[in-house]
This record gives C-alpha cells, sequence and structure tokens, in this order.
C-alpha cells in the first residue's frame, strides 16, 4: 500500500471537525499509554506469582495479590479471530469505518483486541502499543516484520504522526539539529519544511546550511517574539502538520554563577518560547487533526533530560527545561481535545559549543534528528535521545529522589 | 520670553521644521552582537497586557522588555569603563541643558557608498571645518553615512570576521575632544565602527568619548534631512536611575530653508 | 447435586409490549410490568413481600430506590445485574428465598427505557474491561465481540452464515405469529445472507433492536397458587456459572457446559424431554453454543443440527417460539427474561398464538455480560407446567 500525496483542499468543503475514540480509562488502564507513549510493549504482571495479566486490573487473577506492576514483555502472538466492523455509535469510528480488529493470544499468556494492521486469522503477529487519538494506548497487531509502508494503512495513518507527506515547521533551523533533521524528514517522505530563522539581521551561522534547499521555505521566526510568530503563523499556520521545537537557548553555569540575564534568555527561549509557539500555532493544528490525509498530527519539542533532575553544571539551563517540560505536560492535557500529539524528545549533553568540554557520550545532530523523526515515525509522546537520556530516564522512573541524590554528588 | 516666542512662531510658520532622526521600535531591528559568552543586549520585545479584551476591556497597552541600548538609543559615559567614575554619567544624572544643543552633520555617504569599512578621520573633520568653520564647542557631531537605510542582514553586515560598518578612527574622535563636543552619533548600530574592536584602544568612540564625559547617539536615521550646521538637536533619553543609555526619540531643528 | 424446588411455582408472566424508542423510564416500565403480573394475580402490591429487580437504566436508582419510588414494603429484595441471566437467575434465587419462609411472594421484573441515545449511553459505561480493552478497538460493542467468537467458531466448527441464517429465520417465523414482536415482516434466508454487514461475519439479522420493554412473573408457593387459582410452573432444576472456562482463549463454550449434568441430575429428565428450548439469542452463534452445551447435540455439531431440525413453533424442536431478541426485540435487562417468560407462558398453555401444543417441559437458558470479550454469565432452568 502506498499513500498517495493528498490533492489541494477544496476551499468550499467544511474542515472536518476533529473526533476522538474513546478515551475513558481506568487508573491501572492508564499504563498501557505510558507504555506507548514511550514505545514499549508492557503487560501488568503479579509481583507474587509472576502471572500476566489483561485488561489492566487491580488485583490478579491468579492469586489475587494486589502487587501489580508493569513490565516488558514479549509482544508476539497468534490472531485468534478478526472482525471488520461496519457500524459504530462512536462518531470517530463511524468517520472511518470499516475498521478491523481482532483477538490475539499473546505468548505471554493474555488475549487481547487489537487493531488489524496487515494480518489476518492464524497468522502469527506482533503486537505493538501505541497512542491514539484519545492519548491512550492501543494495541496494534502487525506482521512479524515490520514493512516500509506498514504506517501507511489507514488504522495507523489515523493514530500516528508519521511525516510522510506533512508539512513540518522547524521553529529554529539555524540549530545543528536542523540540517540532519531536514534530511531525515524528507527521507520519511515529509512534503516541505518551513525552516524558522531567528535574527536573519545577524546573518545567523546554520543559514547557509539550510538556505536553497529544495521543498525548504526559509522564514523569519523567533520564538521570543510575539510578533514574529503571530506573522509567520499568518502566513503558514494552516499548513503546519507538525510543529518541530528545536529553539534552544543553553549558557553553562549554575545558579549562584550564572546571572539572571542569561536565565532570562533561557526562560525566554526555552520555556516561554514553547508556549508562545504553542499559543501561536496550536489552536490553528488543533483544529485540523482530522483534515485528512495531512492532518495536523503533533508538536515536538526537544528537552534535556535534565528537565528531570538537573545537572548543577547547568542550572539556570535546566530549570528552563523543567519549566519547558511541565508546559509540555499542560500543553498535553490542552491538546487532549484535539488528539493533537505533544511530543517531548529528551537528549543529554549534545555535541555542541556549549558542552564542547565535556566528555563523552554526547549526542550528535545526526542522532538528535533520527530519534526526533523516529517518535514522529512510531507516534511517540516521550523520546530518549542516546544513552544519557535514557539512563536519566530509568533512574528517574526508578526513584527520582535518589536520582536528584546523585546528581548532587552522592552515592559514589 | 521674545526667543521662545519666535522660537513656536517659527514652528508654526514653518521657518523651523522638525526632523525625525529616530527608527521605531521594532523586535526586528539589528542590535550589536558580542560573543555568545557574554551577556547580550536584550532585543526589543513587546507583549499585549490587554486589547480592549477580557484582560482590560476599554484599552490596550504593552509591556516591553529592552535593553539600554536598544533601537535608536542614547549612551551615557557611564556606559564605558573609560567613563565609570565620571560624575553624573548616568543618564538620570546627565544635567537636562545638556539635552539640547547644536549639531554638526559631516557627510561621508559617499565614501560609506563605497567601502562598508568606511574610516572618519582627522582630515575628513579638518576638510569639513575649512568647509563649514570649526567645530563650536558643546556641540553634537553627527557622522552621516546613509547606513540607515540599509535593511535586514545587511545594516549588521556581518561577516565571518564580524560586522562591517563606517565609523570614527581613534584619532578622529581625539580631534572631536580636542574641539570639546558634547557627544558623537552615527547611523549605525554602534558609535564605533564595525570592525572598532580592533583599533588601539579598542572601540574608540566608547572608549575615549565616555572616557571624557562624553555622550553618544546610534541608530539615527534621516541625517541626511539636516544641513551641515545650524540645527538643534533635542536628545534626551528617558531618566533611568544610573542608567547607561537609553533608547529615545531624537528631534532636530532645521531652519525651514536648509537643505 | 442442589436440593429440588420443592413447593415452590413461577406464574403469572407478564410482558409488556415493547417500543423502538420511549422517553419513558425504567422505573415506568417496571412499574408496568409489576403490574401486570399483580393484575394477573389479583394481588395488590402491598400482597407482596419480595422483590427480584433486573435493570440497566435505574441510574442514579437502584432497586432500593424503586422500593420507595413504587410504594413497596419488602422482607426481600434482589437485584440480579446478570443481563441476559437474569431471569433464571432471579427466579431460582426467589424460589429458594420463597422455599426457605424469607418471603412469601416474589415479583422478578425486569425492564429498561430506551431513549434516542440509550444504547451508546449504556455502551459507554458497561464495564471497565471494555472500556479499557474493548471499545477502543472501533467501539463496535457486542456487534464487534461476538463478530469475533462468530469468527473463530466458524473457523473451528466449520459453520457457515446460512446455519445461523437458519436460526434467525425460524424465530422471525415464530415472531410473526407474536402480536408484539417488533419485527413484523418476514424473513428469508437470502435476506438474512444479503443483508448489510455489521461486524463481519456478524450481519444485519444477526442483531437483536435495542428498545424498551419490561418483563415480569411471580414465585409463590405452590399452595398459595393454588388458593388464587392461577396456572403455575415448577422449575425443576436450574444452575448458573460465572466466568466459567476463564482460559479459553475464544468462548466456543458457555457456563452451560460445566453445569449442565447436574441439570440434568437435579430435574431428572434428559434433553430428549425437552418439549421446547429458549435459548438467549443475542446473536445466533451464542444460540449454536446453547443447542451444543445444553445437550441437545455434540460440541460443533450445532451446525448440524439447526440444517436437520425445523426450529419453528410447528417444527420437531420448537426454539425460541416468541420470536426471540432477534425478532422480538431486546428491551435491556428484560431481553433476560423474554425467555423464561415465553416459557412460562407455555407451560401453563397461556402463549396464545405462539403456543407449542402441549408443552409440558421447556428449557430456558440464560447468558449475559460481556465483560470483556465474551458472556461471563451463564444459567438454565427447567420450567415444567403443571396446572
Amino acid at each position: 500500500m502506498t499513500l498517495p500525496y493528498p490533492k489541494k483542499k477544496d476551499p468550499q468543503k467544511r474542515t472536518k471537525v476533529p473526533t476522538l475514540p474513546p478515551g475513558e480509562r481506568s487508573r491501572a488502564a492508564l499504563g498501557l499509554a505510558i507504555a506507548a507513549a514511550r514505545g514499549r510493549f508492557a503487560l501488568q504482571s503479579c509481583a507474587a506469582c509472576g502471572a500476566v495479566q489483561y485488561p489492566p486490573r487491580d488485583a490478579c487473577r491468579s492469586c489475587l495479590s494486589v502487587e501489580m506492576s508493569w513490565h516488558d514483555t514479549p509482544a508476539y502472538g497468534k490472531l485468534l479471530a478478526e472482525t471488520r466492523i461496519h457500524a459504530s455509535p462512536d462518531p470517530y469510528f463511524r468517520e472511518r469505518l470499516p475498521w478491523r480488529m481482532g483477538s490475539v493470544q499473546l505468548e505471554a499468556g493474555p488475549v487481547i483486541m487489537a487493531h488489524l494492521v496487515g494480518v489476518s486469522r492464524g497468522d502469527r503477529v506482533t503486537v505493538e502499543l501505541r497512542l491514539d487519538r484519545a492519548g491512550q494506548g492501543v494495541m496494534i497487531a502487525r506482521p512479524m516484520k515490520r514493512t516500509e509502508d506498514m504506517e501507511d494503512d489507514p488504522v495507523l495513518r489515523a493514530i500516528g504522526t508519521h511525516p510522510k507527506h506533512r508539512r513540518i515547521l522547524i521553529s529554529d533551523a539555524t540549530q545543528p539539529v536542523a540540517r540532519p533533521l531536514i534530511d531525515a524528514l524528507f527521507a520519511a517522505g515529509a512534503a516541505h519544511v518551513f525552516a524558522g530563522v531567528p535574527e536573519l539581521w545577524r546573518r545567523p551561522h546554520g543559514l547557509s546550511a539550510i538556505e536553497g534547499l529544495e521543498n525548504v521555505s526559509v522564514m523569519p521566526l523567533d520564538v521570543t517574539d510575539t510578533q514574529s510568530l503571530k506573522e509567520a503563523a499568518s502566513e503558514i499556520g494552516g499548513k503546519v502538520d507538525i510543529l518541530i521545537n528545536t529553539a534552544r537557548h543553553i549558557r553553562p553555569g549554575g545558579v549562584l554563577g550564572q546571572d539572571t540575564t542569561a536565565a532570562r534568555d533561557e526562560m525566554e527561549v526555552n520555556a516561554l518560547g514553547l508556549m508562545r509557539l504553542a499559543q501561536a500555532f496550536g489552536p490553528g493544528m488543533a483544529g485540523r487533526t482530522a483534515d485528512g490525509v495531512n492532518s495536523s498530527a503533533a508538536l515536538v519539542t526537544i528537552l534535556s533530560a535534565h528537565a528531570l533532575s538537573p545537572d548543577p553544571g547547568y542550572g539556570a539551563f535546566n530549570a528552563s527545561q523543567a519549566a519547558a517540560r511541565s508546559i509540555v505536560q499542560t500543553l498535553r492535557a490542552e491538546f487532549a481535545p484535539s488528539g493533537l500529539r505533544v511530543a517531548a524528545v529528551y537528549t543529554g549533553p549534545t555535541e555542541d559549543e556549549w558542552h564542547q568540554p565535556l566528555p563523552p557520550p554526547k549526542v550528535a545532530p545526526k542522532a538528535l534528528a533520527r530519534a526526533i523523526v523516529d517518535g514522529l515515525d512510531r507516534g511517540l509522546e516521550e523520546v530518549y535521545c542516546g544513552d544519557v537520556a535514557r539512563d536519566l530516564a530509568e533512574r528517574w522512573a526508578a526513584d527520582p529522589a535518589l536520582l536528584d541524590r546523585e546528581m548532587m554528588g552522592g552515592g559514589a | 520670553m521674545s526667543i521662545l516666542a519666535d522660537l513656536t512662531g517659527a514652528l508654526v510658520g514653518g521657518d523651523l521644521r522638525v526632523v525625525d532622526l529616530t527608527h521605531a521600535l521594532d523586535p526586528d531591528f539589528p542590535v550589536i552582537v558580542l560573543p555568545p559568552e557574554f551577556g547580550q543586549c536584550a532585543r526589543f520585545r513587546m507583549e499585549e497586557v490587554s486589547a480592549y479584551d477580557h484582560r482590560g476591556p476599554a484599552w490596550k497597552w504593552h509591556n516591553l522588555t529592552l535593553n539600554e541600548h536598544t533601537g535608536t538609543h542614547f549612551d551615557a559615559p557611564i556606559h564605558w569603563v573609560s567613563g565609570r567614575d565620571w560624575p553624573n554619567g548616568a543618564v538620570d544624572e546627565i544635567p537636562a541643558e545638556h539635552l539640547i544643543g547644536p549639531v554638526c552633520v559631516i557627510d561621508c555617504s559617499e565614501g560609506a557608498a563605497q567601502d562598508d569599512d568606511f574610516e572618519l578621520t582627522p582630515e575628513i573633520i579638518a576638510a569639513w571645518e575649512a568647509a563649514h568653520g570649526p567645530i563650536p564647542a558643546g556641540s553634537w557631531v553627527l557622522m552621516r553615512t546613509d547606513w540607515s537605510r540599509r535593511r535586514g542582514a545587511d545594516y549588521l553586515n556581518m561577516a565571518e570576521d564580524g560586522p562591517h560598518s563606517p565609523g570614527p578612527t581613534p584619532d578622529a574622535i581625539r580631534l572631536l575632544l580636542e574641539r570639546d563636543i558634547r557627544g558623537f552619533g552615527t547611523e549605525c548600530v554602534g558609535t564605533d565602527a564595525g570592525q572598532g574592536a580592533h583599533y588601539d584602544p579598542p572601540y574608540p568612540a566608547h572608549f575615549l568619548l565616555h572616557g571624557a564625559g562624553k555622550y553618544g547617539l546610534q541608530c539615527l536615521c534621516n541625517l541626511d534631512l539636516l544641513p551641515p550646521t545650524g540645527a538643534v538637536l533635542i536628545a534626551p533619553p528617558l531618566k533611568i536611575k544610573g542608567g547607561t543609555g537609553s533608547p529615545l526619540r531624537v528631534l532636530a531643528l532645521v531652519p525651514g530653508d536648509a537643505k | 447435586m442442589s436440593a429440588p424446588y420443592d413447593g415452590v411455582v413461577l406464574t403469572c408472566p407478564v410482558t409488556v409490549p415493547y417500543v423502538r424508542f420511549s422517553n419513558e423510564t425504567a422505573h415506568w416500565w417496571v412499574a408496568r410490568a409489576l403490574r401486570g403480573t399483580l393484575d394477573a394475580a389479583g394481588l395488590t402490591p402491598r400482597q407482596i413481600d419480595g422483590l427480584s429487580v433486573s435493570s440497566f437504566t435505574l441510574f442514579p436508582d437502584t432497586p432500593v430506590g424503586l422500593t420507595q419510588h413504587l410504594g413497596l414494603t419488602l422482607r426481600y429484595l434482589d437485584s440480579i445485574p446478570m443481563g441476559g441471566a437474569s431471569g433464571v437467575v432471579a427466579a431460582r434465587r426467589a424460589a429458594r428465598a420463597v422455599q426457605a419462609g424469607d418471603a412469601e411472594i416474589v415479583a422478578c421484573v425486569a425492564g429498561d427505557a430506551n431513549r434516542i441515545d440509550s444504547f451508546r449511553n449504556l455502551l459507554n459505561a458497561f464495564s471497565r474491561f471494555s472500556l479499557d480493552a474493548s471499545y477502543p478497538y472501533g467501539f463496535g460493542g457486542p456487534n464487534a465481540t461476538f463478530a469475533l467468537i462468530m469468527d473463530a467458531y466458524m473457523a473451528e466448527y466449520g459453520a457457515t452464515r446460512e446455519d445461523f441464517g437458519r436460526i434467525a429465520v425460524a424465530q422471525r417465523a415464530n415472531a410473526l405469529r407474536n402480536p408484539h414482536a417488533m419485527m413484523k415482516k418476514p424473513l428469508s434466508l437470502d435476506d438474512y445472507l444479503n443483508a448489510r454487514p455489521i461486524s463481519e461475519p456478524v450481519s444485519l439479522f444477526d442483531c437483536v433492536m435495542p428498545c424498551a420493554g419490561s418483563e415480569a412473573f411471580l414465585v409463590m408457593s405452590e399452595d398459595r397458587a393454588r388458593q388464587l387459582g392461577l396456572p403455575f410452573a415448577r422449575l425443576t432444576g436450574s444452575i448458573e456459572a460465572h466466568n466459567a472456562f476463564p482460559d479459553d482463549p475464544v468462548q466456543l463454550r458457555g457456563g452451560w457446559a460445566a453445569e449442565i449434568d447436574k441439570l440434568y441430575a437435579q430435574a431428572g429428565c434428559a434433553p430428549q424431554d425437552i418439549d421446547l428450548l429458549q435459548t438467549y439469542d443475542d446473536y445466533p452463534v451464542i444460540s449454536m453454543m446453547q443447542i451444543e452445551d445444553l445437550g441437545f447435540c455434540a460440541k460443533g455439531g450445532a451446525a448440524e443440527f439447526v440444517r436437520s431440525h425445523d426450529l419453528t413453533i410447528d417444527g420437531d424442536f420448537p426454539h425460541n417460539t416468541s420470536g426471540g431478541q432477534l425478532s422480538v426485540g431486546q428491551a435491556g435487562a428484560a431481553g433476560g427474561y423474554l425467555g423464561i417468560v415465553e416459557a412460562l407462558r407455555q407451560v401453563t398453555g397461556q402463549a396464545g398464538p405462539t403456543q407449542v401444543p402441549d408443552a409440558r417441559l421447556a428449557m430456558v437458558s440464560g447468558f449475559g455480560m460481556v465483560n470483556y470479550d465474551r458472556g461471563v454469565c451463564s444459567a438454565v432452568g427447567i420450567l415444567e407446567g403443571a396446572s
């Protein structure tokens, strides 16, 4: 299946109002969304007897223990039964009928229901947990081997954020990540890139790397300047399907050693800049999440993994990252009714002038670009790029207070 | 007080014109760019507080953020290390009578059109004096380059070795100080040349002028509407306590028949 | 083996005719059925001391609220939230209460409202597992869940759509004799096969039509029934089973299969003694499973069974004689009473146009509550007419 490039919009047709799939879940079932947001396949299992459980529950179906926890689980199974749904009282699915689903006996034990992508009864399948438009984790049964155009399947297209045929705004294309990001986006089938450039008057570095590229429009855009955002949004606001916020201001230094001027710049760009971007482009994007093949899909922002727990050497910068992460969380709630995904790509120290004296490992722009596009390909909400970010995220998930202590230099 | 009556009469009658030498404060107007590890000049930013809406039903207003040295602005002596101890060297301390005075305009526009790094030299000043008479003590001296007509990236004119824009040599500034001028102004982003860091002393206009208690004006425009002599410059900065400079509205009173 | 239900009878079956949509509340429908069954017995509301209620749409009330709402003073109050298994379960529990003297007369009633949006709202709040793990996948509701069961059943046992069609067609023929059935038009096998797909392989005539309505009957001592001069039936045996066979990956059998031998032993009869069968027919595939699990044929043999039997009122295997939910409609929890109320009419000779001649022994099977991927509750009762 190859997804054709969408025709130009008929200006006499009303843009489809976004509807959402059923979003109500029990508290236990939110664990599915947590795993899906990170691209993991996790199920509940019983701490006492090890029985794997599904649907998510509050007590073990084997031994009644209430010690239930989520673990990565082998994601293979057999498709037991399938149906093609032609009638549904739910507005979201009604617009997308017929819809295929089926039940899968997982090799890990439980029987799950799943959306079906290219599989039929009797097949051995791989099951993925993905976020749907309601922001909930849902099961996708797909062939054992990922195929190149699998993401073209209407089921995945409807819930996903794949760059194919989409028009993408990069908020600060002068950042080192911009060029490899543009290349990766086009490799994934992106239709067009709007490359925002702040302060064109200073001939910023990085501009030469993106000037003159095919299907790339360089445009003035400064996340600290409400007026510039307003102007950009009035020009391209109706065409931005994915917004990738690469704008980043970083100065080394903690809190005592850092002056508030630099800290303010960091807040202006990293935290308030994200807020301004969301204010300028968010409403337009939120209105277009059901707008056909190239509907709007995601707002992505890059965060330091130290948003979770600060590295005192970059304390003021990390404060802006924590603020930005908090803004991301609020945006998720605010965009939830539209189904617009808000993704955070966490990175450790990046290979750039602001981390130059630091020892490796550092994240190269190319790796960061790959992580962003991979996250979009798979519809992730939380992406951890590089060993440092993954390590921090795992330690943070395991014990945030301990991580804080370790970041202070304890526990050697 | 017939002088003032004459003045207002001339203004009303058109014998005196008021020329605005000020750029609009615009978020996209260039500011000086320093190496990134230094503190930076805050760009002019304007955020709406309300606009006859739920945030304030009958009024519109903005919060501004900016550096003292943003847009068309005034440099006080304490702006530079050489002037840090100058008495009354902050904008709020400058005597009010210093804020209005005569102005001489040295036209360097032809040279600046040929050479982005055009220098104002003692020779050019001497030639100007030969034509227009000595620069009177207490005068503002403005270097006209027509640089204010440049837009976008051409204004800072940034290259890999830094910005390129016209400015005075150290000796030119020394000569102006011998004339005991009140201050020196330009159309560029600073009173110094884009490559002014490479003079001895670096940034001679800043270093020497402020070290001598003189003022600077930059990012001026419309200098082509001023006569070489005979105009009056009105350049009062905001009265910022301890301020090193300030954006301001710079006006010139120009005889109606000039130019 | 359970003790017999000696000395207890079921009587006064009442159906309040169903309507597709109604603005009346569940309270209204329950009240009408209750009044109907009391009228049939010649009793006043003050004369009953037990009530068993099944309804999905009483919210924010429960049967507790209903007692005050309806002015009932009770010694026994039960709420049976088992959907399609409610009728049989209500009967067997009421029978024990009467037998033990906890109550003298228990009115068993089921009824539900159906406003335009009721069905969708009902689905939205049906069960936690459905919300978490079933509805997000296309929100096909029970149609999709039973489509998966039907798909697996067809693959496992080779049943064809024609086989399921035979059940639907026969029930429609029965329904045409029932003036209260919602479906008034004859249904041919071609009609069935050519109907629009709902959730493949489930198509339109595999589905019930949600509607509003109510059903009721009374449980009392045999002496009391005789005193009141009422035709009655005995409950000769019954079972219930919940979450049976939890490790079956797909539901190809119901809880009936787990307990069926005990049922026949308690009732002292065998499948061939049964004069008519009322299965719970939310989908024909479930009726097929019941025909197997209740012992009328071997597992997987129901397709052949329906090919070789006539399931109409006049046939050799009268099945769902009122037309069943497929043709009468499904009035929420009252769907779980449809079979037992019709069976009670049949074995007491009160079925009128749908009467099976000489019906004495009726089997009623119930099946309820798709919690996730299968129906969790199963129940069966055998009624013997005795007047």
